[in-house]
């Protein structure tokens, strides 16, 4: 057992495991200062919720609060280990400031009130509106942080129950790009991948996907292989010098806005060089032709001068993704979010697909995950899409869900894609959306061009509910605010990113009178008395697990099936990786085994857009395209981005995250350890940059682009040349308590600019065109985390690290608990 | 032989389309994708007016290779008003009106795409057959993307 300060090493103890060997076990431990593990009066299992990696934890309860955190030896996902955000988090729970009672607006504030008013409210403004204009007045933004049971009741709700097509999550804003991707390529969302390739591959490939910070454990995993015999070698793409570019072999970093350009380039490397399987394309694929032509505009001196990479860098990584033998392909949002964010995330798969790298072990691709839930909300009808991977197109498949819902299928809209949130925002602008339902997350903060949005919410035609558990900026502004559970003070199930299914049991309860918001949604259904086609009620669940039994057989025979789980199965082992059912008991490590997809045109979730257009492709185009369903090569030429650098904004701005605190730190920043850690917002620049500005570390600096400017102080780090970095997460409830800014902006999405991704219709938040100018010369440097991609180029005088009870128990173990893989 | 006359009304229409594309982008700012794609999209129209001028040569005709501009000035003003009244319920219904003249206008461009390409086969031309090849797709998914938009949008505004 070892003691460690996991603020100032995130990562923690090196376990060093080789090729096909299997991880070892480290369980870490971190519980209420003064409590020992035999103190504790009941562990109670769950996962994180604070990331996305889908670690398996248990709660310790002591006295009826939650006092700590312990990873679980046995699950397939982390095998014991856990993250900073998992181990200090928890505390989040216990904040003083948790909501515990309804609120509503009277006379322009918000007042307490109970819930038979609150949901009175809701209700009688929903039928005034369904009345006055029917249920294109109402639309729902949802999150990537409830359970699947709750996202499936929304969707059923709002879906088969209103009819409203205005169904979206906040996971629009992270990994819209992964569930378009996938569907562009395999005809359907679903990992071709799986944590486990990690420890069989031997070339990784990241992709903007800075894994050291958004996935703590599976980098510690990556870690421990780069510390064992035979390590994989590390390809990395990324504009900043973060710590997944400090291992990497090479590590590409391309100027902002560029991705498809960097992805033909490689592409040409590798079919130029005959790196390719000719059989696999021939048996498997469809598009190959098209792709060898389109990359020939790509030789790597064009595609370096496009990107400003040096062309002997491009061959480098060409040489080592093509001559890999056991490839895994990881994206994130430095493709998700920025200048085609679908066509550059496809050419992604394009390299695994040409290379036969699928469904083998260490041969993978992870379009990732930004939320712990995020998989759910895509599966379960949160993100607007069919329940089951079902196809709004396809007029059986929708037939199909109404069958499974007992109602006429007429009742669910299935006329055009649904609702983005971006087009909902619109709407609301032009007062067509009239009443909004936020439920687990943060607009005011989290979206785009933030004057604009807060214009949209502030307006009084907009009738707002808020569904949270703090007074977030978003619920400062609405007419209803709805105090929810979280996790630990309720039941449910959700899904990571390799398909990993983990039961989250309630270990405590919610503070005051706040509710799952699993009983939110049927509180609503009922009241508004929802009815099916033979007038049962629509929402047939009670609980927890009445509702996933009722997601299973929505599942059935969709690639997400989870027929063969129960709560029961779930409890005391390891998560169980979907699809699940009858032919696979015990799960399925691997998807796309021996080139068999989910892409046949009568199966698939989707047949595709076009790339630049975004128009959905018709049914007889994708039959006519893909009739035996194989695997999709869609090729995609290089465009600029909408915003480019101009002389009055010569720098491009990107934003992002910082391992110690998740979204508009709501949670993280209730955690002592974590807020301490990344207190206050910073901007990243290069050393020359800062030279040619007169900048020295720590001063303080005005960012400015067309829709607003941010102060910060300036961390001098390994960002190329050019490019400034600003973390997304801070904006205004811990600073004065309002949700906007009181003279200076803070929140990074003050600068951002409105567009999005045609395809996937996830916002650009990497490119937009700034200028900097300093404000003040500095006394301290930033208080930027060191141990991360903000470390700096040149010492400063101080290390990140925790406070005296920041340690974790670290307690590696030799032989595994069992059930792993 | 009237392929010259062919490829001065395909120069006049993708002029048009451009211009269309143009000024319905501008019309909307406020609706992002419509401001962003048309601009994009009218880039392709652009590209294929240079395109007919260059094979043009050929036929012996004098094709203006660039595309006709806007005027920088009355576009601004067209931005700000369409920021101003982009919060009242007509210009919603102006914006169908639009995607709808895109798509009878791409749909003009692309049969005289179609016919161009039938002469150059008939007369085994590979330069201007190729040329057809080349811009008519990008034609086909101007198209398919007002064709898109509409019914993506048509619901919303015809039902509020």
């Amino acid at each position: 057992m070892t003691r460690k300060d996991r603020i100032a090493e995130p990562w923690g103890t090196r376990t060093p495991y080789g090729p096909g060997e299997e991880w070892p076990v480290r369980v870490d431990t971190h519980l209420d200062e003064g409590l020992a593990p035999e103190g504790v009066d009941r562990w109670v299992q769950t996962a994180s919720i604070l990331h996305s990696n889908g670690d398996a934890l248990d709660i310790a309860v002591k006295d009826g609060r939650i006092a700590g955190v312990r990873g679980r030896a046995g699950d397939r996902v982390n095998h014991g280990r856990l993250g900073p955000k998992d181990l200090y988090g928890w505390q989040a729970n216990n904040s003083a400031d948790r909501l515990t009672k309804p609120l509503v607006r009277e006379g322009g504030k918000l007042v307490e009130t109970d819930w038979d008013t609150a949901m009175s409210r809701i209700v009688k403004r929903t039928n005034e509106l369904l009345a006055e204009q029917g249920s294109s007045a109402i639309g729902f933004y949802t999150t990537g942080q409830l359970f699947a049971e709750e996202y499936y009741t929304l969707g059923v709700v709002a879906h088969g129950g209103l009819g409203t097509n205005h169904v979206d999550g906040n996971t629009r804003l992270c990994t819209a790009t992964a569930a378009a991707a996938l569907k562009e390529s395999f005809g359907c969302d679903g990992q071709p991948g799986s944590y486990t390739d990690v420890d069989h591959a031997d070339v990784i490939a990241l992709y903007g996907h800075n894994m050291a910070e958004t996935q703590t454990v599976l980098w510690a995993r990556v870690l421990d292989r780069l510390a064992g015999a035979n390590p994989p070698k590390i390809v990395c793409v990324d504009p900043r010098s973060t710590p997944v570019a400090r291992a990497a072999t090479v590590h590409l970093a391309p100027r902002p806005g560029t991705n498809v350009a960097l992805m033909n380039g490689l592409l040409h490397e590798i079919i130029a060089n005959g790196w390719v399987d000719s059989d696999y394309i021939e048996a498997h694929t469809v598009g190959y032709d098209e792709l060898t032509m389109r990359v020939q505009e790509y030789p790597p001196d064009v595609v370096a001068r496009i990107c400003d990479v040096p062309e002997e860098k491009i061959r480098d990584a060409a040489r080592i993704i093509g001559q890999a033998e056991r490839l895994l392909s990881t994206v994130l949002q430095g493709f998700y979010q920025s200048n085609q964010a679908t066509a550059a995330s496809v050419q992604v798969n394009n390299i695994n697909i040409i290379r036969g790298m699928l469904g083998k072990p260490g041969c993978g691709i992870l379009q990732m995950n930004g939320q712990p839930t995020a998989q759910n909300t895509r599966e379960c009808g949160g993100d607007g899409d069919l329940p089951g991977f079902r196809n709004w197109s396809n007029d059986e498949h929708v037939k199909d869900l109404a069958r499974v819902w007992n109602v006429d299928p007429m009742e669910i809209p299935h006329y055009s894609p649904p609702t983005h949130v971006m087009q909902m925002m619109r709407y609301v602008e032009d007062g067509s959306i009239r009443m909004l339902w936020v439920s687990g997350t943060n607009p005011a903060v989290s979206l785009p061009e933030l004057a604009r949005v807060r214009s949209i919410l502030e307006q009084d035609r907009l009738f707002l509910v808020v569904q949270d558990i703090f007074l977030s900026e978003t619920a400062q502004l609405a007419d209803v605010v709805l105090p929810a559970a979280t996790w630990g003070e309720k039941t449910g199930t959700f899904t990571n990113v390799d398909r990993t299914v983990h039961l989250s049991e309630k270990a405590v309860d919610p503070p005051g009178e706040a509710k799952p918001d699993l009983d939110i949604f049927i509180d609503y259904a009922r009241r508004l008395d929802l009815k099916d086609k033979d007038g049962g009620p629509l929402v047939k669940w009670h609980d927890p697990e009445s509702a996933f039994e009722a997601w299973k057989e929505c599942t059935r025979g969709r690639p997400c099936d989870y027929t063969g789980l129960s709560y029961g199965k779930l409890r005391g082992g390891s998560g169980i990786q979907w699809p699940c059912n009858e032919e696979n008991p015990e799960g399925t490590e691997r998807i796309y085994v021996d080139g068999k997809f989910w892409s046949r045109p009568e199966y698939c979730e989707s047949y595709g857009r076009d790339l630049v257009t975004g128009a959905p492709l018709e049914p007889a185009e994708y039959k006519a395209l893909n009739p035996e369903g194989k695997a999709v090569i869609k090729a995609a030429g290089y465009l600029p981005p909408h915003e480019v650098p101009s002389r009055d904004y010569p720098l491009q701005l990107t934003t992002g995250r910082t391992l110690y605190h998740f979204h508009t730190r709501t949670k993280t920043a209730r955690a002592p350890e974590l807020q301490a850690a990344a207190p206050e917002v910073w901007v990243e620049m290069s050393a020359a940059d800062a030279e040619a500005y007169g900048i020295a570390e720590g001063d303080l600096a005005e960012i400015t682009t067309p829709r607003g400017s941010v102060r910060a102080q300036v961390r001098i780090s390994g960002i190329r040349d050019g490019v400034l970095f600003l973390p997304f997460h801070y904006g205004y409830w811990d600073n004065d308590g309002g949700h906007a800014p009181d003279g200076a902006g803070r929140a990074a999405n003050e600068l951002t600019i409105t567009d999005w991704d045609a395809a996937s219709k996830q916002p650009i938040f990497k490119t937009a065109a700034a200028r900097l100018k300093k404000i003040a010369s500095g006394d301290r440097p930033s208080s930027a985390p060191t141990t991360t991609g903000s470390a700096p180029v040149a010492p400063i005088g101080y290390e990140t690290a925790g406070s005296h009870n920041a340690g974790v128990d670290e307690d590696v173990r030799t032989t595994s608990g069992g059930g792993t893989r | 032989m009237k392929i010259d006359l062919a490829l001065e009304e395909l120069h006049r229409s993708e002029n048009d389309l451009a211009h269309e594309l143009l000024q319905v982008s501008e019309r909307h700012k406020v609706d992002h994708e419509i401001y962003h794609l048309g601009r994009d999209l009218a880039r392709w129209s652009q590209r294929h007016v240079r395109e007919i001028a260059d094979v043009g040569k050929n036929y012996g005709l004098d094709l203006d290779p660039e595309p006709e501009d806007e005027a920088g000035l009355a576009e601004r003003l067209r931005e700000k008003g369409a920021e101003l009244i982009g919060r009242r319920g007509n210009p919603a219904l102006l914006l169908l009106r639009d995607l709808r003249e895109i798509y009878m206008k791409a749909s003009g461009v692309s049969v005289d795409w179609e016919l161009l390409a039938q002469a150059a086969q008939g007369i085994k031309h590979t330069d201007l057959l190729d040329v057809t090849k080349r811009c008519h797709p990008d034609t086909l998914r101007q198209m398919r993307w007002a064709n898109a938009k509409l019914k993506e949008s048509a619901t919303q505004i015809l039902v509020t």
